[in-house]
């Protein structure tokens, strides 16, 4: 079994992880923002007062860096504008209402034989989808295939690791569609060239790894191959399960494809395999609702665009939670507006009625214990970029104590025993210095 | 015996010495840097803040452009005039006028005005704030009120109304741009004390939607543009801009017919007055979360 030094292992709460996927019912109005990915938001193509098929394009990609987005519904254009994203901030968004005497049929470009095809046409195809990473981040899946230039992908790693206390959307995918997984696997082998396809999933979904092996002993497609990694926080950054795999380092400002290596969340294999085959664009995912603010947790398919009060009202919420998290508790964000809707890169929803631990612990001084260090899986020291921090040295920190390797996994956060918030002082400060080159 | 090897080794040391003073004094002949004396005189007279207000990277450094003749005594914003004149008269310059600026914030909606839509539980910051979630504020764009600013300032000038508000006190403000960077809502800006139509507002909603965040926010009415001479005020993104070029056409009726008197007419340098026909707001307490 495969792991890295360092990490935490916080509680699991995996309460989810035996509901299968349910489909969510439809609601009357949704808010598509454009910029769900990573990148430079799409642009609109549709007017208000347009009526869309659920799956047509709505927006078209704006630069390389940039997906299309698909109608997560049939229905008519109300405004094509701005709304606020669960950040307060204001993002161009499509206000849809939905028709309610359609099937709501998907609508279909035309069928694709991937064995066919190219691997540019197979990359230009994901484009199309509008695929995305689904763990989180929404990084584009077509920039992240094609190998930049002066190197070749050797390995391709599929992330079924899901660290995140609380979410189990990609356990259950795994478990559910493990032959969409290993029809993306091949897919993706074609696209970036790679020759082996590793499929990761940490040692405490023993149900997942069985469907995996299965459908690959079934296949018998030599080049893809199930690893089992030790269930540690966080396994699943991709910069740890290529240390725990391969034993390399990602260089410090680099990307994984400089050792040859692509990491791809496997709910975006599960959906390419699942929806390239049949020309249909990316209009719903599947999302873990969990937390004991809530009545029916569970693992929902849910039309991107839903809005959270919706979906609050359909769980059942018990009173007025406490706090809402878009993603897991550790890297997640909390929500401050009941409207925000869910996006391409929501892999869960945690609803808490009462406050957690790190709520709540009164702040004391660093007394130097070194837990932090002992945390870290990037090897830094976060005691020590915490007290520069405090003293707004934040060049420093970025020179001497290497902050812009920090992924804000939050490790040192956690094991803190005087509950100094170290990760939101380090967001700070990097959100500072970004702010700083503006005003220079 | 031992007599001989001390005497040996003061010899010795007493050589190496001699030898080693000669290179200094040699090294401090030859590679010795000319430099103005007047340099570190005038940085004696500076007030030594570094505060950088001035566009160089501190008070040395701005003694040294002061002396090259490349910049004015007057640039220094936060020295008084008897410093900058004594400065000018050791440089033997002409003390040019530079218009005293002042950090202004755009931004009126205290929690007796502006609705707060979820409780914020984490760092005293409004920078940690508005990382999470934008700090729960209804409005997107208005002061979070946790005091960055104040913090961040180094001349005391900035304190805070009991609805969280920075209010600047122009007296001691230098114009140094530090809340300027602080702010992570990007309401400072530096500003000529003599303007005064100022815009009290960022936010780029439109009507009901804006007033129903906040009591005083601009609602993109239109009317300070109307009122105005032709392109003083003009409306970009659904906020009024002032075109300061035009400044001398301000006049105070432009303010008068703004239902929530986000645009404010500036008396005195520091007294925001809202027009005749602006909502009065009687509230002082803040309103209730949610």
């Amino acid at each position: 079994m495969h792991t890295f030094s360092h990490g935490i292992h916080p509680d699991q709460a995996k309460l989810t992880a035996a509901s299968p996927i349910q489909r969510f019912p439809f609601t009357q109005n949704y808010v598509v923002h454009l910029a769900q990915n990573a990148g430079s938001p799409a642009l609109a193509i549709v007017q208000a007062g347009q009526r869309v098929l659920r799956g047509q394009v709505i927006a078209r990609p704006n630069g390389l860096v940039s997906v299309p987005v698909h109608a997560p519904v049939t229905g008519t254009v109300k405004q094509v504008g701005t709304s606020l994203d669960f950040n307060g901030k204001p993002t161009p968004s499509v206000l849809i209402a939905a028709d309610p005497s359609s099937d709501q049929q998907i609508w279909q470009t035309h069928p694709q034989d991937f064995v066919q095809m190219s691997p540019e046409q197979i990359i230009e195809a994901v484009r199309d989808m509008g695929m995305v990473g689904l763990g989180g981040a929404a990084f584009p899946t077509h920039v992240k295939l094609k190998a930049p230039p002066g190197h070749s992908i050797k390995t391709l790693i599929l992330n079924g690791a899901e660290c995140e206390p609380f979410l189990t959307s990609d356990h259950r995918v795994m478990v559910e569609q493990s032959e969409d997984i290993h029809l993306g696997a091949q897919i993706l082998l074609k696209a970036t060239g790679a020759q082996e396809c590793v499929i990761a999933i940490e040692d405490n979904k023993p149900d997942a790894i069985t469907a995996m092996e299965e459908i690959c002993a079934r296949q018998g497609d030599k080049r893809i191959r199930v690893e089992v990694f030790v269930a540690k926080y966080p396994q699943g950054a991709e910069k740890m399960l290529i240390k725990a795999l391969t034993g390399q380092e990602v260089p410090s400002g680099s990307i994984p494809a400089s050792l040859g290596i692509v990491v791809s969340n496997i709910a975006t294999a599960a959906e390419i395999g699942h929806l390239l085959p049949l020309g249909i664009g990316l209009t719903e995912r599947v999302v873990t609702i969990t937390g004991d603010g809530i009545r029916k947790p569970g693992n929902y398919l849910i039309p991107i665009g839903t809005p959270l009060n919706f979906i609050l009202q359909e769980v059942g919420v018990v009173g007025d939670p406490y706090k809402i998290i878009f993603g897991g508790p550790m890297m997640g964000k909390s929500v401050a507006f009941h409207d925000s809707p869910i996006t391409k890169g929501t892999s869960g929803i945690v609803i808490f009625a009462q406050p957690q631990v790190a709520d709540e612990g009164q702040l004391y001084n660093c007394i130097r214990c070194g837990a932090c260090i002992e945390a870290c899986p990037m090897h830094l020291e976060p005691y020590r970029l915490g007290m520069l921090a405090r003293h707004h040295s934040y060049e420093t920190m970025v020179q001497d104590y290497h902050l812009f390797d920090c992924f804000e996994c939050g490790s040192c956060s956690f094991v803190c025993p005087s509950n100094i918030p170290l990760v939101q002082q380090f967001r700070i400060s990097k959100q500072f210095l970004r702010d700083k080159e503006r005003h220079v | 015996m031992d007599y001989i090897i001390i005497t040996k080794a003061v010899i010795f040391m007493l050589a190496l010495g001699g030898f080693l003073a000669f290179a200094i004094v040699l090294a401090n002949r030859k590679l010795a840097v000319e430099e103005d004396p007047r340099i570190d005189e005038i940085e004696g007279i500076l007030p030594g803040t570094n505060c950088g207000a001035c566009g160089q990277p501190g008070c040395r450094a701005f003694a040294e452009t002061l002396v090259a003749g490349s910049t004015n005594p007057a640039q220094c914003t936060v020295s008084s005039d008897a410093i900058k004149n004594q400065v000018a008269q050791h440089l033997g310059v002409q003390l040019s006028q530079v218009e005293k600026r002042v950090a202004r914030l755009a931004c009126g909606g205290g929690s007796h005005v502006a609705r707060q839509r979820t409780r914020y539980v984490g760092m005293e910051s409004c920078r940690a704030a508005s990382l999470v979630a934008g700090g729960g504020k209804g409005c997107a764009w208005g002061c979070l009120g946790l005091e960055d600013c104040g913090v961040a300032c180094t001349f005391d000038a900035i304190s805070f109304s009991p609805h969280g508000l920075p209010i600047v006190d122009i007296d001691k403000c230098t114009a140094c741009g530090d809340c300027v960077i602080a702010c992570p809502q990007q309401l400072f800006s530096l500003q000529p004390v003599s303007h005064q139509l100022w815009v009290n507002c960022k936010s780029l909603e439109v009507g009901d939607v804006a007033e129903a965040e906040c009591e005083v926010a601009c609602t993109a009415c239109g009317r300070c543009v109307a009122d105005a001479a032709s392109g003083l005020v003009v409306m970009r993104d659904n906020l009024p801009v002032v075109n300061y070029s035009l400044n001398h056409f301000a006049q105070r009726p432009i303010i008068d017919r703004c239902p929530t008197g986000a645009i404010t007419w500036i008396v005195d340098g520091d007294k925001f007055e809202t027009g005749h026909e602006a909502k009065r707001v009687i509230r002082q307490s803040a309103l209730p979360i949610g």
